[in-house]
């Protein structure tokens, strides 16, 4: 391919002087930026230019580093971060690990950290959060980087024009000891949302409504490009929730190309260029996006103005529906594989087919999460839910993404309002999306995250996906409920 | 890096469509501070009822499958989270393959990692050999994966499918490379990309 050959060692005059080369997407640009080397037979060398290592995988990479023998390429291109292992409650003094163990294991990535000499974003520093919130939040992730972490919601970082990706432990170590990852090429998709999204129609329902309509598999092999009027007029942090989802469709790699927006966005942040070198970036960053008539692999689109509030019913991410409908039949379902999944996950859900979602009660109602626990998102559950109250029996809680997010949410009083609707009010991190921490269990959830599987969120626990609107909407009613039939 | 060449073993099937990283290991289980006993994590929900006890029921509860080395699964196995403890701990409690339709993509790329072979073979092939593993039932139920043929086949019969593998993965895993040795042979090209890159996207290197 003509275009792949400018990275190693050719000439931009020469370049300059060839025919008009052909069409390239945004992903293809940026591949073509980061390849080292072919190393023939589908394997590529690229650039990697942020590593995150988080508490939980990050420290076990680090942890290996040291067993291989092998020192950390490029230490300024790596960042530590604490979020997943942190307890989220509100208490006096420094936050420490939810168990002992998740205490021991901060202490362990904090201490790699150090000794590696790597940015540490730890508690008690006034930047720390969940690490796909503070990326962005920082420019520690910017248009046109490679950035990858041991957490498959690395995608999210495709909401500002980065490539992000979820790797293995392996792949970490390998990262780190080289700045470098060996990848196949995967192929392209472009998912168009065109016209403009109804009122009370999130980032986070186009999402659950695209899987819901091309199944939880329907990415596997493809980095996707989310385009379309719809996905620009989305402000990032929208687009950041929708990136976010892209690996519950089994797509490694999801993006919005960037644009005025993401560096409107990008300006100023602590790791972003200043002066000369922004303007000299963002010149740059403003040829990444696909070129008119760029082909791509697959194509999919969706109608924007079709869209409705969504709300998942099963045990994946693709058993989506319309919050205003009703639990799908499994009968209704063609192919026998999908009946006898749904069968199973209403078993686990417990839920008979054909109940209409404003008749499932719900024990808890939970806002954070990489997905929905950025400072818009808080504000839209807050706008909902000022001069109204939680449901009796239901417990109700918020978890900001990022401590700046937190910070930012209490100078405009979100926190007041959370707290008169009877809602928690938390410290930053990961917080109850990977595990019940011993308060969920056996209990049905409405969450702003993102899995649904079974004893995700602990065990037994029974989660529904939804939007920040529709849990604020659904913990004052105290069942499933569709935020436009209750507004005032 | 582990290597794995071929292998004759009783298969376990466990058929359903898209079984996620969280159902192969649970999270709780990734709080811990030795990759040592991933192995007491896997399907840990599956394999152990609310009371305590094993779940009888379940397939890898049951002999000849306890000791199954080899999984025959459904498409999407390993999709979502990107924990490489999913394919230990299924090395850790013996297995070297998963033969499956289709694999989320990162859980695909740890396998190799982990010393499995993710063996992708059609959807058809595979629902076949499971209807001849269920008809021959707990006695006979075995299959060949060989790496370097690129086959998997039904032990004592003709069946025998052919899978690809990426071809420097699959060649890690036959010989048990060390891959960042091997990528550390590129040092120079790396090198050379970077004083380039330094000058095209400086903002990349911070």
């Amino acid at each position: 391919l003509a275009t792949n050959q400018g990275v190693v060692g050719s000439n931009p005059a020469s370049r300059a002087m060839t025919t008009e080369p052909d069409p390239r997407t945004f992903f293809d640009k940026v591949w073509a930026e980061h390849l080292i080397a072919d190393l023939g037979a589908g394997a590529f060398l690229l650039q990697i230019d942020r590593l995150l290592l988080h508490d939980v995988t990050g420290g076990v990479v680090m942890r290996e580093l040291g067993t291989s023998g092998h020192a950390a390429a490029s230490p300024q291109q790596v960042f530590a971060i604490v979020d997943h292992l942190l307890t989220t409650l509100p208490a006096p003094g420094l936050r420490t690990g939810w168990t002992p163990v998740a205490a021991q294991m901060i202490d362990e990535t904090r201490y790699a950290a150090r000794v590696l000499g790597l940015t540490l974003l730890d508690v008690g520093d006034p930047r720390q959060g969940i690490t796909h919130v503070v990326a962005p939040e920082l420019g520690i992730a910017l248009p046109g980087l490679a950035i990858v972490c041991g957490d498959s919601h690395t995608c999210t970082l495709g909401g500002i024009g980065a490539i992000g990706w979820g790797i293995g432990t392996s792949e970490g170590t390998h990262a780190l000891a080289t700045q470098t990852l060996v990848e196949a090429r995967p192929k392209t998709m472009r998912i168009s949302f065109e016209g403009m999204l109804p009122d009370c129609v999130t980032a986070k329902d186009m999402a659950l409504a695209l899987i819901g309509k091309i199944g939880a598999a329907a990415g596997s092999g493809y980095a996707v490009e989310f385009a379309g009027a719809a996905v620009r007029a989305l402000p990032i942090e929208a687009r950041l929730t929708l990136c976010n989802m892209a690996v519950e469709f089994s797509a490694k790699y999801g993006f919005v190309a960037p644009d005025e927006s993401t560096f409107a966005y990008l300006r100023g942040r602590e790791f972003a260029p200043r002066g000369a070198a922004w303007d000299e970036a963002v010149a740059h960053w403003r040829t990444l996006a696909s070129d008119e008539g760029a082909r791509f692999d697959a194509e999919i689109r969706v109608d924007a103005a079709s869209l409705q509030p969504q709300v998942t019913w099963g045990t994946s991410p693709q058993h989506a529906a319309s919050v205003s409908g009703r639990v799908p039949q499994p009968e209704e379902l063609g192919d026998p594989a999908q009946r006898a999944l749904a069968e199973r996950a209403l078993a686990y859900q417990q839920l008979s087919g054909g109940t209409r979602f404003e008749d499932v009660a719900i024990d808890v109602a939970y806002i954070g999460t990489c997905t929905n626990a950025r400072l818009s998102d808080l504000r839209l559950a807050a706008d909902f839910l000022r001069g109204k109250k939680v449901a009796a029996g239901v417990t109700a809680i918020c978890v900001p993404g990022s401590s700046t997010v937190k910070r930012e949410a209490e100078a405009e009083g979100l926190d007041e309002t959370f707290r008169a609707a009877g809602f928690e009010w938390h410290e930053a991190g990961c917080g109850m999306c990977g595990s019940g921490r011993g308060r969920l269990e056996d209990i049905r959830v409405i969450s702003t995250s993102n899995r649904n599987f079974e004893n995700r969120q602990g065990k037994r626990t029974r989660t529904h996906l939804a939007s920040p609107l529709t849990v604020a909407a659904s913990a004052v009613a105290g069942h499933i409920a569709d935020v436009r039939r209750m507004r005032d | 890096m582990e290597s794995f060449v071929r292998l004759t073993a009783t298969a376990a099937p466990l058929l359903q469509a898209n079984i996620d990283t969280d159902q192969i290991i649970p999270t709780r289980f990734l709080t811990r501070l030795s990759e040592d006993g991933l192995g007491e994590g896997l399907f840990a929900e599956w394999r152990v009822r609310a009371d305590g006890s094993p779940n009888t029921d379940f397939v890898l509860n049951r002999p000849p499958w306890d000791r199954a080395q080899i999984l025959l699964a459904g498409p999407n196995f390993g999709c979502g989270s990107s924990r490489e403890a999913a394919p230990r701990a299924l090395r850790q409690r013996g297995f070297r393959a998963v033969v499956a339709p289709s694999f989320g993509d990162i859980f695909f790329n740890n396998c190799f990692r982990s010393g499995i072979v993710p063996a992708q073979l059609p959807r058809d092939a595979v629902e076949r050999l499971a209807a001849e593993l269920a008809r021959r039932g707990p006695a006979g139920g075995e299959l060949s994966v060989d790496l370097e043929a690129g086959t998997v086949g039904l032990s004592g019969s003709e069946l025998s499918y052919a899978f690809a593998t990426p071809p420097r993965l699959r060649r890690m895993l036959l010989e048990g490379l060390d891959e960042i040795a091997l990528t550390l042979t590129e040092s120079d090209a790396i090198e050379r990309f970077r004083r380039l890159d330094r000058t095209r996207r400086p903002w990349a290197y911070l």
